[in-house]
């Protein structure tokens, strides 16, 4: 961030960036829903390079039991990266950073989903990283709540993540490992769309105040555009045969 | 949003004066799905009927329980719910019931599978019974797991054609528990497979058909 690699092209003079992609337009992204026999409820997504498997257990019981609310379900996030998915070799131990992103991913989600349903119980989400290749904590986020969602737990939305940034002087969408080491701006964001409340909101660089509110229009875009992929990904394993729609 | 529509978590289903019912929210005038399924309109009553998701219990429903442990005072059993089911100990030996003069293993132990009725939904467990007619231990049979919203589509006439194809018996729990008993292992397989179909299906509107069909081929 902030320019650390400045020999790095990341966006030519007809406005197309290193990876051929527009300012506003997203990686490629797919998803499926359900391809965990084990797990309550599982999605695997693919956002440009990022490689993500997401597992959802519960509402159970909650070990220690020290930790269960009488009042209210608690959700529990593990955000993984596996040791083959960067290119040296990751420590399994959980670092810092996959500490903070199981926390904020955890907060991003907690809007959604009715806890309150479940006192005394545990909702368990495993996230585990395969290949990461820049976005993974919304990556992460959308595959988190396209599992939720298949596992049957009560959500008020599908929460919905795409980055948006700044790279090359200009705003961009679906910020990808280069432009998030070598940009100046990345910014997560997580969104329920049918509640239009903003539910992940972090900054990793500097904007201007117009920027900001700029930016923040063009990830909302693309968390629109993700949102209609999970939904298709929920439609596709439940409603294939009989789409009503 | 017409009635009978495919919805998921925060689609509006419709908006104005409305009330909420199963799987649906009130946000502000607008009526939410919080689940995947189908929504239907009754009166004035939105609810969605949900296609995934854990059984929730409600009170006088007919229960399959698999006893998983047990203390001094009752038994819990797995109903495919969130929560066990807690059966009393003074359900079964009476009201004059005592921790040091009765053993529980004598009348139910772990891994014996009951037919029980929702008796109550407090704050804690749901609470179970087995006094009634038809209810109690179940001696022998099959204990298939399917998921509870599967059950609804699960009719009377299904039940039937199974039955009646595959020589089976079908003890059909609302928490998606099924106990199959059948004297030839043929039958037992025909009528599991039929049901894991129906599970599988999302096709509301042939599942009979396609059941017949299935059994037909099998035959």
């Amino acid at each position: 961030m902030g320019g650390r690699e400045a020999n790095v092209v990341l966006l030519d003079e007809n406005g197309i960036r290193s990876d051929g992609r527009k300012v506003n337009e997203t990686r490629k992204v797919t998803i499926k829903a359900g391809v965990l026999k084990n797990a309550n409820g599982s999605a695997y997504i693919e956002f440009g390079g990022n490689k993500i498997l997401a597992g959802v257990f519960g509402p159970r019981d909650v070990h220690p039991k020290h930790m269960s609310n009488p009042d209210t379900g608690i959700l529990r996030v593990r955000y993984h990266m596996e040791p083959f998915s960067v290119g040296e070799r990751k420590k399994p131990a959980p670092s810092r950073r996959e500490i903070e992103i199981s926390k904020v991913i955890k907060e991003a989600l907690e809007p959604a989903v009715m806890l309150e349903n479940f006192p005394r119980t545990a909702v368990d989400v495993f996230l585990e990283v395969l290949q990461a290749d820049g976005g993974t904590r919304c990556a992460a986020l959308d595959a988190a709540s396209v599992a939720l969602a298949d596992a049957g737990i009560p959500m008020r939305d599908i929460v919905c993540a795409c980055a948006a940034g700044k790279a090359g002087d200009a705003l961009i969408l679906d910020v990808n490992n280069e432009e998030d080491q070598a940009g100046q701006a990345d910014m997560p964001i997580g969104y329920m769309p049918n509640l239009g409340k903003i539910t992940l909101l972090q900054l990793d660089g500097v904007l201007t105040p117009d920027e900001y509110k700029k930016c923040i229009e063009l990830g909302l875009e693309g968390c629109k555009q993700v949102y209609e992929i999970q939904k298709n990904a929920l439609r596709e394993k439940y409603f294939s045969s009989s789409d009503n729609n | 949003m017409n009635q009978g529509q495919s919805v998921f978590p925060g689609d509006v289903i419709a908006t104005g004066d409305y009330r909420p019912e199963q799987n649906v929210v009130l946000d502000g005038d607008r009526l939410i799905s919080t689940a995947i399924g189908f929504s239907e309109i009754k009166d004035d009553i939105v609810s969605v009927i949900p296609l995934t998701g854990f059984y929730h219990p409600s009170i006088d429903d007919l229960v399959i329980g698999k006893i998983i442990s047990h203390n001094a005072l009752s038994w819990e059993a797995y109903i495919n719910s969130y929560y066990p089911g807690i059966l009393l100990a003074s359900d079964i030996f009476g009201k004059d019931y005592s921790a040091s003069r009765d053993d529980l293993s004598l009348k139910l132990n772990i891994g014996d599978i009951v037919l029980a009725r929702v008796a109550n939904m407090g704050s804690r467990d749901p609470l179970l019974t087995i006094v009634g007619e038809n209810l109690g231990r179940i001696d022998s049979g099959e204990l298939v797991k399917i998921s509870s919203t599967t059950i609804p589509y699960l009719t009377d006439s299904i039940i039937q054609t199974i039955e009646a194809s595959t020589n089976a018996t079908l003890t059909v729990g609302q928490n998606g528990l099924i106990v199959l008993k059948c004297d030839n292992s043929t039958g037992l397989t025909k009528a599991t497979k039929a049901i894991k179909m129906i599970d599988m299906m999302r096709d509301n509107d042939s599942i009979e058909e396609k059941i017949k069909k299935f059994l037909d081929e099998e035959n």
